[in-house]
């Protein structure tokens, strides 16, 4: 990790320590107040802990140009991506994190190019173009066997990198092992994650995309999580479907994976939407301009996956289900390669953080109990 | 419309506002969305680019007000007569009283009038408990504070410019007509029915400090904004207003030396004084350090340093007090021995030994509490030091040098009730109002008490906008 980017942390956090005034905009500040000064393990810990709503960029009587120069949000937002660089596993793969917005993009195309190629090759011209109704319908593209081996391993594997990651940032961030089986400090951690806490900067919202505020990308963020957490559930349901009530996909409109599916879909696509559009009017002054690409990719591709899903599914009696079912099963292959090293990892690092701050606050202190 | 350097409009100045607001702090502001709500054409003149809008009350964070019953940001009531009292204790009876109940009765409730105007409030911050019942927190501090109010404002439809220096005002018979302004190297001039003068104190104006201080002026720290000239006081002054106040007055605290000249607002103060002593320039104590708590005292040491030679008083204490106080924003200069220190400081080590050495023999054992005004004091010093007074005999010692940090001045307008100027007549002017540091004179002639600033600003802004367009509405009906 570059020294500049935690040394501008640890900059900036010492004249936050001396001023105070944002404490009640989010749980960094809190956070903060617990020490006098910060080691590397405190500010990567903040860095996570930070939701970016910029409350105390706006706010802050030393932002640029006064002298101090003072940029929280793109301080903590520098060093946070330095971090999942950092913490990600295997080590070997960090390199993953540098141009990642590309990386993202090209992955997911390579990912959609080699399902339908695949697809082409294995099944034919016929078939892929062809009209397939009744049950087991999808499995006369793309068979069965050749979606469930790549993608349990994959999923795998992603559960483990990101369960290592885990790990890392909770030992660098100062944590002891066992402190992860707090069940109040989780609890506590779920209830913020749901709400969203910190993105309401104290009750107005976030200052986003510019110095107004506003709830609009709490309320994107929502329609993104709860979004891919009915997808997920749609998937779940599914593959328990298929596996042991013997009743392969396509499921009538009024099933559960499809109600889920659409649901989740639409409320995926309205929130990465708005995400983006939100994303483009953005001011870039409190950004980290390295995060850009990365975020924009992840959002994009979990966009496109949704949107791919809603056509496959609006157009599954037709002759275009095969061309659509490849590419949504390419974007959620490029979606599924890059979890691990992309935007996602946010989701597991910050939810890790909140853990920590509601251990941390529950005993009104920075150090472990004795 | 023509449209300035920085891509903003420059609003039609052909025609004549009702009201002209020369400032752009809270009093300001305060001013110019009651006048607007009232109905009139409000033309605001702000002198700092828009990033350093808001005056000092960019670097508050409360305000105090007077109300009957605690709110989710206030913990209990501060009744008027208890409000009085803590003013007459800080002023040592320095004041306006007549003015200072006006300010107190009409600051009651005045948090709901705030939070109608985009105000956010916070329960008192960790390290402020003693002000938890008191004052008012904002969400986020005072620039957050003015970045609602001027939202607010622009939604009601003042007319803001930035940069907008005024520097003359056209007074013809007792009655103000327009304001020469400087924008970005243009002379324009404003006319307006009546002018609210809220463009603060003349603390960043060295020159001025300089005639009633002296040189030792040069060694002041402006905490604040470095655009409070006091411009319209001089214009007002020259023209005849009656001053109120003692320009040797203002609120000044202790700050560490290395902040910068201007503006470095809360993060030099320093909180490490009562667990530690303070030495002057030629290593010698001066006042008692344990006096009282010290948010009772902080505002006394600006001056106390500003009497000592070249200004300038060092902060020791050791290691056992490093941690009793809020973190600052330099680090401490850290040093093995006393006589280490006094070098690291460029002190006469001797001196600084021999003042360490007779301090820590005058310490009488007690028992240390931070929290409480302990029995830790001293016997036979002078000065003494009243309390929390433990020997500086645990390493590593810690030094901060502290220089006078101005807030801002009392030298100010007179005014009456309605916030209008008084001309050396007695007479007020007819359409002249001042409100904020500019008239805090009137209400503060000594000491301070945190947040009360605020309420000058507030109550006065307030009652200016109301009061202009009154002025205004009475002279059309004339017409």
């Amino acid at each position: 990790m570059s020294s500049t980017v935690l040394k501008e942390a640890d900059r900036v956090m010492t004249i936050c320590n001396a001023c105070r005034y944002c404490e009640g905009f989010c749980a960094v500040f809190p956070a903060m107040e617990l020490r006098r000064t910060f080691n590397a393990a405190d500010l990567k810990y903040f860095a996570n802990l930070c939701h970016n709503c910029r409350g105390c960029y706006y706010a802050c009587q030393y932002a640029p140009p006064h002298e101090f120069d003072l940029n929280v949000p793109k301080a903590l937002g520098e060093l946070r991506l330095a971090t999942y660089a950092e913490f990600s596993w295997p080590p070997a793969l960090k390199g993953l994190f540098q141009n990642n917005g590309l990386l993202v993009a090209l992955l997911a195309a390579l990912s959609v190019a080699t399902v339908m190629l695949l697809a082409l090759l294995f099944k034919g011209h016929a078939a892929f173009f062809g009209t397939h109704t009744g049950a087991g319908a999808f499995y006369r593209v793309v068979p069965y066997a050749s979606i469930l081996p790549p993608f349990t391993a994959l999923g795998v594997f992603i559960l483990v990198s990101l369960w290592k990651g885990v790990a890392n940032l909770w030992r660098e961030t100062g944590g002891k092992p066992l402190e992860l089986r707090d069940l109040r400090a989780h609890r506590q951690a779920v209830r913020d994650v749901l709400r969203l806490r910190y993105l309401e900067g104290g009750g107005d919202g976030c200052n986003y995309p510019d110095e107004r505020f506003s709830m609009t990308r709490r309320y994107f963020h929502h329609a993104v999580f709860y979004g891919f957490m009915l997808c997920l559930a749609s998937t779940s349901v599914a593959f328990f479907y298929d596996h042991f009530m013997n009743r392969p996909a396509p499921y009538p409109f009024w099933s559960w994976p499809v109600v889920l599916g659409t649901v989740g879909g639409l409320a995926l696509l309205a929130g990465t939407g708005g995400m983006l559009y939100l994303k483009k009017h953005m001011d870039r002054a409190p950004a980290s301009p390295e995060g850009f690409g990365m975020d924009i990719a992840f959002t994009a591709l979990l966009l496109l996956t949704s949107l791919t899903g809603l056509l496959v599914l609006m157009f599954r009696e037709t002759a275009a289900m095969g061309t659509l079912l490849t590419v949504h099963l390419g974007f959620v292959l490029g979606l599924f390669l890059t979890m691990p090293y992309g935007k996602f990892v946010h989701a597991v690092y910050r939810y890790a953080a909140l853990v920590r701050n509601a251990l941390e606050q529950r005993r009104g202190g920075a150090s472990p109990e004795p | 419309m023509a449209v300035t350097s920085d891509n903003r409009l420059i609003p039609d100045l052909s025609q004549v506002f009702d009201v002209l607001v020369i400032g752009g702090g809270n009093a300001a502001l305060c001013a110019a969305m009651t006048a607007r709500e009232a109905g009139a054409t409000v033309l605001l003149l702000e002198s700092s680019p828009r990033e350093f809008r808001g005056g000092n009350s960019r670097h508050t964070r409360n305000l105090r007000y007077f109300h009957e019953s605690g709110t989710s940001h206030l913990t209990g009531p501060y009744l008027e007569n208890e409000f009085m009292d803590d003013l007459l204790l800080v002023t040592k009876g320095r004041t306006n009283e007549d003015l200072a109940r006006h300010t107190i009765r009409e600051s009651k409730d005045v948090g709901v009038w705030m939070e109608q105007h985009g105000c956010r409030f916070q329960p008192a911050m960790r390290g402020t408990l003693h002000l938890a019942r008191t004052n008012a927190f904002f969400l986020g501090g005072g620039k957050a504070l003015m970045n609602a109010y001027y939202a607010c404002a622009e939604r009601l439809g003042v007319t803001v410019l930035y940069n907008a220096t005024a520097e003359d005002l056209e007074i013809c018979d007792g009655r103000f007509t327009s304001a020469a302004f400087d924008h970005q190297g243009v002379r324009r001039t404003a006319r307006a029915r009546a002018v609210v003068l809220a463009s603060g104190g003349y603390q960043a104006n060295l020159e001025w400090l300089k005639e009633s201080w002296g040189p030792p002026a040069e060694n002041f720290i402006i905490r604040g904004t470095p655009y409070d000239k006091g411009r319209m006081l001089r214009v007002m002054l020259d023209k005849g207003a009656q001053p109120i106040g003692d320009p040797r007055q203002g609120h000044a605290v202790a700050i560490d030396a290395r902040a910068p000249k201007f503006d470095g607002g809360i993060v030099t103060r320093l909180d490490c004084v009562p667990f530690g002593i303070v030495v002057n320039r030629d290593a010698k104590r001066f006042y008692d350090e344990g006096e009282e708590f010290w948010p009772k005292r902080y505002a006394i040491w600006g001056r106390l340093v500003a009497q000592q030679p070249d200004q300038i008083a060092y902060c020791l204490i050791d290691s056992k007090s490093i941690d009793l106080f809020m973190p600052s924003v330099f680090p401490p200069i850290e040093a093995g021995s006393i006589r280490e220190m006094a070098a690291r400081l460029k002190l006469d080590e001797a001196v600084l030994e021999d003042t360490v050495r007779t301090f820590n023999a005058g310490t009488r054992k007690g028992p240390f509490d931070p929290d409480a005004l302990d029995g830790c004091t001293t016997e036979g010093l002078e000065p003494c030091k009243s309390h929390w007074a433990r020997p500086l005999d645990t390493a590593p010692f810690y030094a901060y040098p502290l220089r006078p940090g101005i807030t801002f001045t009392y030298l100010s307008l007179t005014v009456n009730r309605r916030a209008q100027v008084i001309m050396q007549d007695g007479a007020p002017a007819a359409n002249v109002f001042a409100a904020g540091e500019i008239m805090s004179g009137n209400i503060l002639g000594q000491g301070y008490m945190a947040g009360f600033g605020m309420t000058i600003g507030t109550v006065f802004g307030r009652i200016a906008g109301k009061e202009s367009v009154q002025y205004v509405v009475d002279s059309l009906k004339r017409s």
